[in-house]
């Protein structure tokens, strides 16, 4: 049995995936970046070993993708996590034409074939305005961890209108809603809306087909997934695989190299 | 192999040099305390000045080389300190700090201007002039040249409202003459200005040949860099014997590659159109970035907008010089503005003729006028025609918003996915 890894070193996040030759994920890993880029592809790889028991010997082929890609040390090759997105979604969704990807410091939209084959994309540019950064923020400024941000916002009953969309002025924004008395929720719930109709502003510029799916690790807020479908007027498929959608992605990338290279030579062409 | 050594390069070298000499000449114009006329590339009107024999000094030009000696940022910084936006356009904002310095410039000393001349081409012209106005106390020329009314709908010559058009702009034509008899001193010699409308009819047939000759494969020069180059020389030294032998020469350099099949690069793999202004701040950089990948540009509507319209080699009728002189400026800067706003159709066309495997969209931050409507053109031809192509945004001159790193994301993406479209295709047995 081969086995296929990739390796997503993410702006907040590193995931690792193996997959065997069935394309099955057989392990995951997932660890902080941190400052140390070529640690975290290597913790998170090896986090995945351990939890698959596997060896790095029975690994054939690695591909590093994320905006960290190239620190990927033992990785054989890179692949945009654009592509590795796009290919994980329709991996998990088959019937997947339009990706929303929302990460620490960027947001894609993709619409991709039927194959997986990147059609079109779109992401935000030198702002982090509708990432999951802005949630960062509103995290820091009412004092909520992260992880409790989207259930918190999903009791909200009177959602207040968050007019920026810079995620610098976000938190001063927030904490003049706090001052006029709103409740932490509401507020919330409009930081959220906020996100999603940045989102589906970026969406709209590549055409959003459905299946829609979401991925990155911002697709685990629920509240996140209510808002944008909300926005979006359609279900979303979202799976709990989707925080590692784009190293699941470079792992079937990184399966076809294998494949590839045994695939038998054409008549006449043996040497 | 001797041949090929003495012809393939000569553009480059001769442009690059011929280049420096405009500047040098400028330089020690300056130095001397003669003005120049500040014109535009979007109907520069060098036919009249050149028969004035007036120094000629683009602004435009001035600015992009700031950014492309990697200065560009202390000139921009200098003109905000002094008050103007960062949203405004960069062109505009070096130049000022190049008036502010006096006409410092690392390509040596410009001169002050004794005229502006400008188009509606581009909005931000005008107020750029006005900045000239105020500083230097310079006379300033509007030439308004209609645009077309309806998108797609083109007059042509003959038109009851071409000729209505071309009239309104020979009404203009004759004061601008009026205005340099009276900067130069100089009675107007209409013999001259055949001899320079003589010169930028060779230069514009050449110039038009020269990017038909890029259908062939592989590409005989890079529309981007290479471009870049001849468009210096094409704005210089329009209506100038030197400009008409170079692009001459140029041709006989292209055919010379297209005969013995020598390209621009030597894995040419994608062919791409571009559309916008480069991105200047890392000029070289970024072509690499999708050479790399094996891409070459072979088309670009800057040579089309940059180079004044002059793409399709308009002649003049020399028997008839200011009559025929305001149809071929009516006629190239139109064509020069629908490069900007209405560059669809043609790129359609290009597509097979080119053999385009995609379209490259650069809009800038601080040019509105060619970006805005590209994210609306793109969609158009995608949905018309199914290219692929790429939308990244960076800027003509300013460093703090391009973003290498951003950039190169978003290529390589574009060319795993035409890659692996183009493997899909041959599987299926496309084209």
């Amino acid at each position: 049995m081969a086995y296929a890894a990739g390796v997503d070193v993410g702006s907040t996040q590193t995931k690792a995936v193996v997959v065997d030759e069935t394309r099955r994920i057989v392990a995951r890993g997932l660890v902080d970046t941190g400052a140390n880029v070529i640690q975290a592809a290597e913790n998170a790889y090896l986090e995945a070993l351990s939890r698959g028991a596997l060896t790095e010997e029975e690994v054939e082929y690695v591909v590093g993708t994320g905006y960290g890609r190239y620190r990927v040390t033992f990785g054989n090759e890179q692949v945009t996590e654009i592509s590795c997105h796009g290919r994980g979604a329709v991996h998990l969704f088959p019937a997947t034409r339009t990706v929303v990807d929302m990460g620490g410091q960027d947001t894609k939209a993709i619409r991709v074939s039927g194959e997986g084959e990147i059609v079109d994309f779109c992401m935000n540019d030198k702002c982090a305005a509708g990432t999951g950064r802005f949630l960062g923020a509103a995290s820091a400024a009412l004092d909520i961890p992260l992880d409790d941000l989207g259930n918190t916002a999903l009791a909200s009953r009177r959602p207040v209108k968050i007019s920026t969309t810079c995620t610098v002025f976000a938190e001063s924004e927030v904490l003049a809603w706090l001052g006029k008395g709103k409740k932490v929720e509401d507020i919330l719930w409009g930081v959220h809306q906020s996100i999603a109709a940045r989102s589906a502003g970026l969406m709209r510029r590549v055409g959003i087909t459905e299946q829609v799916t979401f991925t990155g690790g911002v697709s685990r807020n629920p509240a996140m997934i209510a808002a944008l479908e909300e926005k979006l007027e359609t279900a979303l498929n979202v799976s709990d695989d989707c925080h590692y959608i784009g190293a699941l992605g470079a792992a079937l990338f990184a399966l076809d190299r294998i494949l590839a290279s045994r695939a038998p030579l054409s008549k006449g062409k043996a040497s | 192999m001797e041949e090929q050594e003495t012809i393939v390069g000569r553009g480059s070298r001769d442009g690059a040099a011929l280049f420096r000499q405009w500047f040098e000449s400028l330089d020690e114009a300056a130095r001397r305390d003669e003005r120049a006329a500040y014109v535009f590339v979007m109907g520069s009107m060098n036919e009249i000045l050149k028969a004035f024999d007036m120094h000629i000094t683009l602004p435009e030009i001035n600015s992009l080389q700031l950014a492309v000696r990697h200065v560009a940022h202390e000139y921009l910084q200098e003109a905000e300190d002094y008050g103007y936006s960062p949203d405004i356009c960069g062109y505009v904002k070096a130049d000022v700090a190049v008036q502010l310095r006096g006409g410092v410039h690392p390509m040596g000393q410009i001169p002050k201007p004794c005229l502006a001349v400008y188009t509606n081409a581009c909005n931000t012209y005008i107020k750029w002039a006005e900045i000239w106005e105020r500083i230097h106390h310079i006379p300033i020329f509007t030439l308004d040249v209609p645009g077309h009314r309806q998108l797609g709908v083109h007059t042509v010559p003959g038109d009851q409202s071409f000729e209505a058009d071309r009239a309104y702009v020979e009404v203009q034509i004759r004061e601008l003459i009026s205005v340099c008899e009276e900067i130069t001193g100089r009675a107007f010699d209409i013999d001259r200005l055949r001899e320079t409308m003589h010169y930028a009819n060779q230069m514009s047939a050449s110039w038009a040949r020269l990017l038909e000759l890029n259908r062939s494969t592989p590409s005989v020069f890079n529309a981007l860099t290479d471009g870049t180059v001849y468009l210096g020389v094409a704005n210089g030294f329009r209506g100038t014997a030197e400009g008409a032998k170079y692009f001459q020469d140029l041709v006989e350099e292209m055919e010379y590659k297209v005969a013995n099949g020598i390209g621009t690069i030597t894995n040419e793999q994608h062919r791409l159109a571009f559309v916008g202004v480069p991105c200047y701040p890392i000029f070289r950089r970024f072509n690499e970035l999708f050479a790399e990948w094996g891409g070459t540009f072979v088309s670009s509507t800057y040579l089309w907008f940059a180079s004044g319209g002059t793409q399709k080699g308009y002649q003049y009728d020399l028997t008839d010089p200011i009559q025929s002189l305001s149809e071929g400026v009516l006629l190239n800067v139109r064509d020069a503005m629908n490069s900007m706003f209405d560059q669809t159709t043609v790129i359609e066309g290009f597509i097979n003729e080119f053999g385009l495997d995609g379209v490259i969209y650069h809009p800038i931050k601080s040019c509105r006028t060619v970006s805005t409507g590209l994210a609306d053109s793109r969609r158009q031809l995608m949905e018309n025609t199914g290219i692929s192509s790429l939308f990244i945004e960076s800027d003509m001159m300013d460093r703090r918003v391009v973003s290498e790193a951003q950039l190169k994301n978003r290529i390589d993406a574009f060319f795993e996915g035409l890659i692996s479209r183009k493997q899909q295709l041959t599987a299926t047995g496309g084209t």
